[in-house]
């Protein structure tokens, strides 16, 4: 039973505090929303300027000195090439150290050395795993500017993203199944193949598909370590030489002719699917894997 | 229930025997012998075969975890030694104390200012953009959007991160710095500028992410007591959220710093390739990274000074970035201790 006259005035500073906090609300949706909009408005341009070379040419060409007649053939190719290389090195090797950590090492001054370590290795900038794929896989072990230096530097790479992800996908099996196999017999390996990891190879692929989309647009390290930048040929082997698609659109960027920048606006859209693509795969694979319940 | 808990007592004890028996039995064949389906239960044969694969598959496991060490001492051997040979030859005078990096022409300097103040530079005006912007979706999305918006507004802003840098290094040559030179008088094709801010892009959900785990984190506690004392949201927001929350957001801050430090492509392909010791943003300048990217480009041969230069680059590059991830790595580790203080 508060005399109006206060009521009112609590309503006034409530109003007075209100405005302000509106007024930064607004500010911060518009922070918010603007570059995403930006991104939206300049992928946009790109697919205005690419359309004309939007064709199945472009996909199925070699390139050429003329840009119109120019495509992306063999950075499609080895681009594919080069991204099931690198899963097929990174999954095997991530993996392994996930379970290692996860399943067998005890705290001691070796697991939390390999532990900062990993976490030290996501923030190495990428140019610097080619200078290391460079020396030690281009020339040391003779790899040269093949297909494998440069699945094995990007599988490098990789490799903290894919042992996080795994560790998370590990964490998420509950212990009860584990302790189910060890009542049945099963020792700790039978226990890993036959329960764990089954469990979890949804959540691990999920993982390593979306660093593949990462690893798909990475140029800086393939370049260093001599990825070709004109290649007229398909990659036939792994110690082929190969180009890859961005390698290709930075190749046709850094041309004068305004052609090739439409090219490279062509191959950002085909790229830029490609992600999209493997994106969804993940986003698809996640969701399969949260219907499906086993326990 | 016997093996799993033989494992441990077991370190070295038939380590020999094991390795006589090896000697027989090669690898892969004892590994798929002993993972298949168990077998009827024969008591000798229940703990020996299975101990041993337990050690080949644990040796296994940890030779995998150990590729990320051997990466790490691959990347510090690869720099410091090709770096050597490149001092051997350029004093540390030089190298800090010219003023010029021409490294390809007849009249070679080796001074790596020009380069750092390409990189410092580009991540400045990157910074500009990134950390107002960052923090102002940070706070949003932490203490104001509804959880819808959240949930739906997050990942999109990951999906900055998540582009291609040789499609910002695109937008950044052909669609932003044509636009900015209608603004800006004298801005050059290439320039320090447009790749700077779309970089900005690329770190802002570096830090408006993490930023906002640091802000999410801060216990309603003391939210509620600030408003027990008669404080607004805003002023909550400013005078205590934020506050307790710095250390991650510094965190998020220094990573971004590291992020654009080491980004490649953006300047490679925007800025231009020209070493210039200056702090405009309108003209041509170089980074550390690219750098890299042009030597590379060419067919500079193994073993040459040239050849060499780019690892001298590449320690120095990684030496700032790993400065810097130490950093954000003790305030975060501070932040996650709830270190308030």
């Amino acid at each position: 039973m508060s005399a109006p006259s206060s009521r009112t005035h609590d309503l006034a500073i409530r109003r007075a505090e209100l405005a302000p906090q509106r007024a930064f609300q607004a500010i911060a949706i518009v922070a918010l929303v603007l570059p995403l909009l930006l991104l939206l408005f300049l992928f946009g341009r790109s697919l205005v300027d690419a359309w004309p070379r939007l064709n199945w040419d472009f996909i199925t060409s070699f390139p050429s000195r003329k840009p119109e007649l120019a495509g992306i053939l063999p950075a499609l190719v080895g681009t594919t090439y080069l991204m099931g290389l690198t899963a097929l090195i990174a999954i095997p090797v991530g993996l392994g150290a996930a379970l290692y950590l996860e399943e067998y090492a005890r705290p001691t001054r070796l697991t939390r050395l390999i532990e900062l370590n990993i976490n030290t290795l996501a923030g190495v900038p990428s140019i610097l795993y080619g200078l290391l794929g460079l020396e030690v896989f281009a020339r040391v072990l003779g790899m040269g500017r093949s297909l494998l230096a440069g699945a094995c530097t990007l599988a490098l790479l990789l490799l903290p993203m894919v042992i996080l992800a795994s560790r998370e996908a590990l964490r998420t099996v509950p212990p009860s199944l584990r302790e189910a196999a060890y009542a049945l017999g099963a020792d700790k390996w039978q226990t890993l193949r036959g329960v764990v990891l089954p469990m979890c190879l949804p959540g691990v692929l999920t993982g390593v598909i979306l660093s593949l989309a990462r690893a798909i647009g990475e140029t800086a390290p393939l370049i260093t370590i001599g990825a070709l930048t004109y290649v007229a040929f398909l990659p036939d082997s792994v110690h082929s030489g190969f180009t890859a698609l961005p390698i290709q659109i930075f190749n046709w960027v850094s041309r004068p002719q305004a052609g090739f920048h439409v090219n490279a606006a062509a191959g950002i859209i085909v790229l830029v699917v490609l992600m999209l693509l493997l994106n969804g795969a993940a986003i698809w694979l996640r969701a399969r894997l949260q219907r499906r319940v086993y326990w | 229930m016997t093996s799993p808990d033989r494992q441990p007592s077991d370190p070295g004890a038939d380590a020999t025997a094991d390795g006589e028996r090896a000697g027989r039995v090669p690898g892969p064949a004892r590994a798929s012998r002993s993972s298949g389906p168990p077998r009827s239960p024969d008591p000798s044969d229940l703990l020996r075969p299975r101990a041993r694969s337990e050690r080949f598959v644990r040796i296994f496991l940890l030779v995998c975890a150990l590729v990320s060490i051997v990466t790490t001492v691959g990347i510090v051997v690869v720099l410091v030694r090709e770096s050597a040979g490149f001092f051997a030859e350029v004093s540390l005078a030089d190298f800090f104390g010219d003023g010029q990096w021409t490294p390809l022409f007849d009249d070679k300097h080796f001074g790596i200012w020009p380069l750092l103040a390409g990189t410092l530079l580009t991540t400045l005006i990157a910074l500009l953009v990134a950390l107002p912007f960052g923090l102002l979706a940070a706070i949003y999305l932490a203490e104001f959007a509804p959880e819808r918006a959240r949930r739906v507004l997050k990942p999109a802003l990951e999906v900055l991160a998540g582009i291609p840098t040789v499609v910002y290094g695109y937008f950044a040559l052909l669609y932003v710095t044509p636009a900015l030179q209608r603004v800006v008088p004298g801005l050059a094709g290439f320039n320090a500028l447009g790749p700077g801010i779309v970089m900005g892009v690329m770190i802002l959900p570096v830090i408006a992410s993490l930023s906002e785990d640091a802000i999410y984190a801060v216990p309603a506690s003391l939210r509620e007591a600030s408003y027990a004392l008669g404080a607004g949201r805003l002023r909550t927001v400013f005078r205590v959220v934020i506050p307790s929350a710095f250390s991650g957001i510094g965190a998020s801050v220094i990573l971004g710093v590291s992020r654009a430090i080491g980004e490649t492509m953006i300047v490679a392909i925007a800025a231009g390739q020209q070493p210039r010791l200056t702090l405009d943003p309108r003209v041509p300048i170089e980074t550390m990274t690219a750098y890299i990217v042009q030597i590379s480009l060419g067919d500079t041969p193994a073993g040459t000074l040239e050849y060499r230069t780019i690892f001298a680059v590449g320690l120095c590059l990684f030496l700032v970035t790993l400065l810097l991830n130490i950093v954000a790595h003790r305030l975060r580790r501070r932040m996650l201790k709830g270190g308030l203080t």
